[in-house]
C-alpha cells in the first residue's frame, strides 16, 4: 500500500515540478521577448526551421484529411439524401478543428522535437553553460526565437493546411464521389464564417506557443548524456502533442 | 575573487561544505582532487552557474548573488572560462564562436571583430581556422579554439577544466605551452582543475587539494611536490594505498548530476 501511495506520490510531484517549471520559464521567456538584446536574424532562422521546411509534410496530411473527411461524410450523409453538404463540412472541420490541430502535431513531430534534442544537446556538451560564461541568458537566446517564430508559422500553415484540406475533400467528393462540383463549392463557403477562420487561427498560434515552450523546455532540462536527449525528445513529443489536444478542448470551449 | 565558506548540498549529500577560496591578481591556482569530488562544481560556483546553499561568491569585493541579474553578467564579463571539450557552438563556425562575445557585448565593426579573432586565434596558435565548423576539429584544437573564445573580451579571470584530459603527450605539451603565453601576454588571474600533476606543476604558483567538500592544503608547486602529507603523497605518486577513502558513491552522484545539470 505504501508502495502505491509513494508512487503516485512521486509522480504528482514531478508533474507540478514541470508545470512549476513550465511557468518559469514562461516568464523568463516573456522578460526576454521585451527586454534587448533583439534577435530578429536568429528568429527568421526559426521561421525557416519550423514553418518552411514543415510545408511539405504539414499539406500532405492536410490534403489527405480533407479526403478522408469527404469520404467518410459521404458514407454517412449518403444515408439520407444530403451528400451535397459535406463540401460544409470538410471546409468546417478543416477551418475550427483539424487544420490547427493536426498542423499543431505534425509541427510538434518535426520541430518541437527538434529543438528539443538541439538543445538537450546543446546542454549535456555545455553550450549552455558556455552561454552563460559568456554573460548571455539561454532563454533569451535560445527560447525567445524559437517561441515567437512558432507563434507566427503555425497560423501560417493553418491557413496552408485549411485550404489543401479542402481541396483533398473536393478532388475526392469531385473526382471519386462523382458529387457536383459547383454544388460542392457553394455548399463549401455558403456556411463559412470569418469567425470560423479566426477561431482556428487563434488556436494555431495557442499551439505554436504550446510546442515550442514544451520543446524548448525538455530540451534545456535535459540530464545525462546521448540517452538523456532522446529522453526528451520523446517527451518533447508526448508532452507537446498531450498540451496541444488538452489547450484545443478549453479553447474550443472559449471560442465557441 | 573570494569564496566564504561556500555550502552546496544536492538532495541530501554535501559536495561543498563550508569552502574558503582567494585568488589574488594575476595569480595562477591549480586545483586537484579524485574524481567525482566536485571540483567542476566549485567552478560552477566561481562564474555563477551554481548557486551556494550558504556562503558567499565575492568579484573584486562584490558578492555575485547579491547583485542584479544585470550585474552579474558584467562581472561574468570579468571571466573567460574554457570548457572541458571546448563546449563550441556547434551550429557557427570557429570564427563565429570566437567573435559571439564581441558581437552581443562590444560596439566593435565587424572589422575590428575579425582582427580580434584572428588575434584570439593566433594566441592559441591555431592561424586561419576562422572558416572551419567545429566538427572538423581535434580535441586539442576545440580546446585552444575554447581558449581563444574566452579570451576574445580580454577577460580578468580565466577559468580552466581540465584543459588537458583525453589529449595525447605532446597536444597536452602544445596546450600547456599555449596557456603559458597567454597568461604571460595577458596577466589574468587563473583558474585550473586538472589531474595532470605536470600540467599542474607547470602553470600553478599555488595548487590545491579539494577533499571531503573543502580545500584541504592550499601550497606552492614545490612544497606540493615534497609534501610528506599522506593525501598529498598520495596523489603525487599515485598510491591508492595511501589515498583517503575512494569518494563515497553518493557524493560522486551528486557532484555528477550537478555537472551534468545545474
Amino acid at each position: 500500500m505504501n508502495a502505491v501511495l509513494e508512487f503516485f506520490g512521486r509522480g504528482s510531484l514531478r508533474v507540478i515540478e514541470g508545470v512549476g517549471r513550465f511557468f518559469v520559464l514562461l516568464g523568463m521567456t516573456m522578460r526576454g521577448v521585451v527586454s534587448p538584446p533583439f534577435s530578429p536574424v536568429a528568429t527568421a532562422r526559426q521561421v525557416v526551421r519550423v514553418g518552411v521546411d514543415s510545408v511539405p509534410v504539414v499539406l500532405l496530411t492536410a490534403f489527405f484529411t480533407g479526403g478522408v473527411l469527404a469520404l467518410q461524410t459521404f458514407k454517412g450523409f449518403q444515408r439520407f439524401h444530403a451528400e451535397g453538404y459535406i463540401g460544409s463540412v470538410v471546409a468546417l472541420s478543416m477551418l475550427r478543428e483539424l487544420g490547427p490541430v493536426l498542423t499543431g502535431l505534425m509541427v510538434t513531430g518535426r520541430a518541437g522535437s527538434a529543438m528539443a534534442a538541439e538543445l538537450g544537446s546543446m546542454r549535456v556538451t555545455e553550450q549552455i553553460d558556455a552561454l552563460v560564461s559568456l554573460a548571455t541568458d539561454p532563454v533569451q537566446y535560445l527560447f525567445v526565437p524559437r517561441v515567437l517564430a512558432s507563434i507566427l508559422v503555425v497560423p501560417m500553415l493553418v491557413v496552408l493546411a485549411d485550404a489543401v484540406g479542402i481541396m483533398g475533400g473536393y478532388l475526392v467528393a469531385v473526382g471519386y464521389l462523382g458529387a457536383n462540383p459547383v454544388v460542392y463549392m457553394n455548399n463549401t463557403f455558403q456556411f463559412l464564417s470569418m469567425e470560423d477562420m479566426t477561431s482556428g487561427l487563434i488556436k494555431a498560434a495557442a499551439f505554436g506557443f504550446l510546442l515550442s515552450l514544451v520543446g524548448c523546455q525538455c530540451g534545456y532540462d535535459t540530464q545525462g548524456g546521448a540517452e538523456g536527449v532522446g529522453l526528451s525528445t520523446t517527451k518533447a513529443v508526448v508532452m507537446g502533442s498531450l498540451a496541444i489536444l488538452i489547450a484545443d478542448f478549453f479553447l474550443t470551449k472559449v471560442l465557441f | 575573487m573570494k569564496l566564504t565558506k561556500v555550502t552546496k548540498s544536492f538532495g541530501t549529500k554535501t559536495v561543498l561544505s563550508g569552502l574558503d577560496l582567494t585568488v589574488a591578481k594575476g595569480e595562477s591556482l591549480v586545483l586537484v582532487g579524485q574524481s567525482g569530488i566536485g571540483k567542476s562544481v566549485l567552478l560552477k560556483h566561481v562564474i555563477g552557474l551554481l548557486k551556494p546553499d550558504s556562503g558567499t561568491v565575492e568579484i573584486d569585493g562584490e558578492d555575485l548573488w547579491k547583485v542584479s541579474a544585470k550585474d552579474r553578467d558584467r562581472l561574468r564579463r570579468k571571466f573567460g572560462m574554457s570548457f572541458q571539450e571546448g563546449a563550441l557552438f556547434d551550429s557557427m563556425s570557429v570564427g563565429e564562436n570566437i567573435a559571439f562575445p564581441l558581437t552581443r557585448h562590444t560596439k566593435k565593426t565587424k572589422k575590428e571583430i575579425a582582427d580580434r579573432v584572428a588575434e584570439c586565434l593566433d594566441l592559441v596558435r591555431l592561424p586561419g581556422i576562422e572558416e572551419k565548423r567545429p566538427s572538423e576539429l581535434s580535441g586539442g584544437m576545440r580546446r585552444r579554439v575554447g581558449f581563444a573564445r574566452a579570451i576574445a573580451l580580454q577577460p580578468e579571470i580565466l577559468i580552466f577544466d581540465e584543459p588537458t584530459t583525453g589529449l595525447d603527450p605532446i597536444t597536452t605539451d602544445v596546450v600547456v605551452k599555449v596557456i603559458e603565453e597567454m597568461r604571460a601576454r595577458l596577466k589574468p588571474s587563473a583558474i585550473t582543475i586538472t589531474h595532470d600533476l605536470k600540467v599542474a606543476f607547470g602553470i600553478a604558483d599555488r595548487v590545491g587539494l579539494l577533499s571531503g567538500g573543502k580545500i584541504l592544503v592550499d601550497m606552492t608547486p614545490k612544497e606540493f611536490e615534497e609534501s610528506k602529507d599522506p593525501r598529498v603523497a598520495a596523489f603525487v605518486t599515485g598510491d591508492s594505498e595511501l589515498a583517503p577513502p575512494e569518494v563515497e558513491p553518493e557524493r560522486r552522484k551528486a557532484a555528477t548530476a550537478a555537472e551534468a545539470h545545474p
